[in-house]
C-alpha cells in the first residue's frame, strides 16, 4: 500500500459477538474442516466479524473468534494482519479499492486515482469527513481484460476511466447501486463490439 | 482458428445459464458415473495420454502429478483447488468460476475419484466475492443432484466438496502457502521437500490444481484424449484460455489451441495492437512473473510451453500484457516490482529485501536518477533473489526484471544519460 499508516488510536468497542444468524454461519463454516482442524475456519469467520461490524475488525471480534475456534488469541492477530482484506480500522460505507497494477496502469488506472482524489477530495488511505468513502490503492484484483478496475466493497466496476469513474461516485453518493461488472456493457471478458468466438454454439440453445 | 465446436468453454463470456440446469444442456454432467466407474488407472491414463499440462503456470504433466498420490492411503486424500488467481494480467479462472462453476465441479469430482480423494477444497481469492457465489451455488445444485457426497453420481465414490475464501494475499496462489492459508495460518509458503503427495493439506497426501486444469478434465474424459491432443504442438497439447489485456484495441479472455503464433492470437480476438503492430513495444506473455518479449521475438513467436522456453520466458498463466510504443517501459516495471515488493511474505531475507531494493531502484532509474552501474547492481540483486528463496515468488519476482534489462538495457541507460549520469556517493 502506498501513503502513510496510519497509527492513530482507535476506538475500540468492549465486547462482540455474533447475532444468532452469523453463530451458524459460523458453525457451518468450522463443519467444513476435520475434527480437530476447527483454525481452518478463521479466514471465514473474521470475514463473517467484519461484515457485522461496519467492514472492520475490532480487537474484540479476534479475541472473540479466537475463543470460538479455542486457539490462541495471536493466532489470530496474525491472521487478521497478514491478509490485505481485514480492516484493523474503521473504513467508509463504500471501500473503494483502486487496482494499479501494470496491467490496469497501461489502461489508465492514473486517471482512475486521480478522478476519485478530485471527486471525493481526498487522497490515498483516506476517508470522507461523512464517513461515505475510503480510498485505497490494491494490487492486481484479476480482472485485467476489463481494466481498469474499482472494487467497491464487494464488487467490481470495470472498463472505467475519469468520466465513468465520477460517474459511478456519484450514483454511490447518492445511495444508488449501479449495475456490476463493465461500465462499457461488455458482455463479460468478451472483446468490445462483438465476439469473435462461440458465435455458433448450437448444443447451448435453450441453455438460456 | 480453433472451430466453435472444439471450445471446453462454452459460456466463457457468460452468454448462457451457468446453472445445473444450463450446464447440462452444454453437456456438462453427461456419463459421469461411467467416467468414475472406468477407474482410477484409466482416468489418470486418459489425462496423461491428452498431454494435459497445469495451467496454473508451471506446466507439470496432470496425469503424472495425480499418479503421485499413495495407491492405498490409511489417511484421507486431498484434492486442493488453486484458485486464488492473482496474477498480473490473469483473469481466465474467474470466467470459469463465474461463468461454468460446473465444469470445475466436475472436474474435481473426477480428479478426486483418479486420485482417491476423499473431499476437495477450492481456495478462492477473497476478492472473487461474487464468483464465490457462483461457485457455492453450484457445489449445491451438484449436491442437491446427488451428485456429491456419498456414493456422488451414484457410481458408489463418496466424494466431498467446499469452498474456502481467501482474504487477499498473492502468496497463497504458491501452492505451498495455499495450504498454509488453508489451515488457518498467515500464507507463508513451506519448503519442499516433502510435497504435497506425500504429506500436504492437514499433513495428508494432497494434490495441488489449477481450475482451468481441473475443468477441461470432463469434455477430454468425454471427448477421448487423441482429441484434446490434437491442438497444439507435441508436448504442448490442448486448448487454453488466454487472456489478452494493455494496449490491443479489444482486451478479452479467448480460448484458443496451445502454440497458436501470438500476433495471430491478437490481431484475430483482441482487434490488434492499438496504432498496429508496428506500434508495438513489449510483450509480457505469461503473466507478470514471465520475462518479457520484444517486438522481434513477439513478431513470430508460438504460444506453448516450449516455444516461450526457448525465448527465455514461459508461458505461466498465458496471461498477455500488451504494450506498445507510447509505454515507459520502465515506469511500467518499477509498477510491477513494487507489486512483488507488496506481496512478498517476508519470511526468506532475499525476497522480503531484494524485492524492495529492485522497487526502489527501478523507481529510480524510471527517473533517471542513477547511475550507469546501477543497472549492473539491480542484475545482481535479482541474481542474489533468484533460487535462494523456499518458493518460486522469488523467481517470480526476479525474472521480469531480468527480462527488462535483457531487452531495454539500452532504453535504461539512454534515461540515465539523459538525466546527466551522477556518482552514487554525490547523493
Amino acid at each position: 500500500m502506498s501513503g502513510a499508516v496510519d497509527t492513530r488510536p482507535v476506538d475500540q468497542p468492549a465486547s462482540f459477538e455474533f447475532t444468532p444468524e452469523n453463530l451458524a454461519k459460523a458453525k457451518a463454516a468450522i463443519a467444513k474442516y476435520p475434527a480437530g482442524r476447527q483454525q481452518s475456519a478463521v479466514l471465514a469467520l473474521l470475514d463473517l466479524a467484519q461484515r457485522q461490524h461496519n467492514n472492520w475488525l475490532p480487537r474484540a471480534a479476534m479475541d472473540y473468534v479466537a475463543g470460538l475456534l479455542e486457539i490462541a488469541p495471536i493466532r489470530v492477530y496474525e491472521v487478521a494482519t497478514f491478509y490485505t482484506m481485514f480492516h484493523l480500522r474503521p473504513v467508509g460505507k463504500h471501500l473503494l479499492q483502486v487496482c494499479t497494477t501494470t496491467p490496469c496502469w497501461l489502461r489508465g488506472s492514473d486517471e482512475v486515482v486521480k478522478a476519485c482524489e478530485k471527486k471525493l477530495g481526498i487522497g490515498m488511505n483516506e476517508t470522507t469527513g461523512d464517513g461515505k468513502f475510503t480510498l485505497i490503492e490494491v494490487e492486481c484484483l484479476g480482472a485485467c481484460v476489463n481494466a481498469p478496475v474499482i472494487q467497491v466493497n464487494d464488487d467490481f466496476y470495470e472498463d472505467l476511466d475519469g468520466p465513468s469513474t465520477e460517474a459511478l461516485l456519484d450514483a454511490l453518493a447518492q445511495g444508488r447501486k449501479p449495475p456490476i461488472g463493465s461500465v462499457k456493457h461488455r458482455q463479460g471478458s468478451a472483446p468490445e463490439g462483438g465476439q469473435t468466438t462461440l458465435k455458433d454454439v448450437t448444443f447451448a440453445k435453450g441453455a438460456t | 482458428m480453433l472451430a466453435d465446436k472444439d471450445r471446453v468453454f462454452t459460456n466463457l463470456y457468460g452468454q448462457f445459464d451457468w446453472t445445473l440446469k444450463g450446464a447440462q444442456a452444454r453437456g456438462d454432467w453427461d456419463g459421469t458415473k461411467d467416467l468414475i466407474l472406468k477407474g482410477r488407472d484409466w482416468l489418470v491414463n486418459e489425462v496423461k495420454n491428452s498431454g494435459l499440462r497445469g495451467r496454473g503456470g508451471a506446466g507439470f504433466p496432470t496425469g503424472l502429478k495425480w499418479s503421485f498420490m499413495p495407491k492405498q492411503s490409511d489417511r484421507p486424500c486431498y484434492l486442493v483447488v488453486n484458485a486464488d488467481e492473482s496474477e498480473p494480467g490473469t483473469c481466465k479462472d474467474r470466467d470459469i468460476i463465474r461463468n461454468d462453476p460446473h465444469k470445475l465441479v466436475e472436474g474435481c469430482l473426477l480428479a478426486g475419484a483418479a486420485m482417491g480423494a476423499t473431499a476437495g477444497y477450492i481456495y478462492i481469492r477473497g476478492e472473487f466475492y461474487n464468483e464465490a457465489l457462483n461457485l457455492q451455488a453450484a457445489i449445491e445444485q451438484a449436491y442437491a443432484a446427488g451428485f456429491l457426497g456419498k456414493n456422488a453420481c451414484g457410481s458408489g465414490f463418496d466424494f466431498d466438496l467446499y469452498l474456502h475464501r481467501g482474504a487477499g494475499a498473492y502468496i497463497c496462489g504458491e501452492e505451498m502457502g495455499l495450504l498454509e492459508s488453508l489451515e488457518g495460518k498467515p500464507g507463508k509458503p513451506r519448503l519442499k521437500p516433502p510435497f504435497p503427495a506425500g504429506v500436504g493439506l492437514f499433513g495428508c497426501p494432497s494434490t495441488v490444481n489449477n481450475v482451468e486444469t481441473l475443468a477441461v478434465v470432463p469434455t477430454i474424459l468425454r471427448r477421448g484424449a487423441p482429441w484434446f491432443a490434437s491442438f497444439g504442438r507435441p508436448k504442448n497439447e490442448g486448448t487454453k484460455v488466454f487472456c489478452i489485456s494493455g494496449h490491443v484495441n479489444k482486451p478479452c479472455n479467448v480460448e484458443e489451441a496451445m502454440s497458436i503464433p501470438l500476433r495471430e492470437l491478437i490481431e484475430t480476438h483482441a482487434g490488434g495492437v492499438r496504432g498496429g503492430w508496428d506500434n508495438l513495444l513489449a510483450v509480457i506473455p505469461g503473466g507478470s512473473s514471465m520475462p518479457v518479449l520484444s517486438k522481434s521475438i513477439a513478431d513470430t513467436i508460438l504460444m506453448d510451453f516450449d516455444a516461450l522456453r526457448d525465448a527465455k520466458s514461459g508461458l505461466g498463466t498465458a496471461a498477455i500484457v500488451v504494450m506498445d510504443k507510447s509505454t515507459d517501459i520502465i515506469k511500467a516495471f518499477a509498477r510491477i516490482a513494487k507489486f512483488y515488493k507488496h506481496e512478498s511474505c517476508g519470511q526468506c531475507t532475499p525476497c522480503r529485501e531484494g524485492t524492495g531494493w529492485m522497487w526502489r531502484m527501478l523507481e529510480r532509474i524510471a527517473k533517471g536518477d542513477a547511475d550507469i552501474s546501477d543497472i549492473d547492481l539491480l542484475q545482481t540483486v535479482t541474481t542474489q533473489i533468484e533460487g535462494h528463496t523456499i518458493c518460486a515468488f522469488g523467481e517470480g519476482a526476479a525474472w521480469p526484471v531480468q527480462g527488462l534489462i535483457r531487452h531495454f538495457r539500452p532504453e535504461m541507460e539512454k534515461r540515465i544519460a539523459e538525466r546527466g549520469a551522477r556518482p552514487m556517493a554525490a547523493e
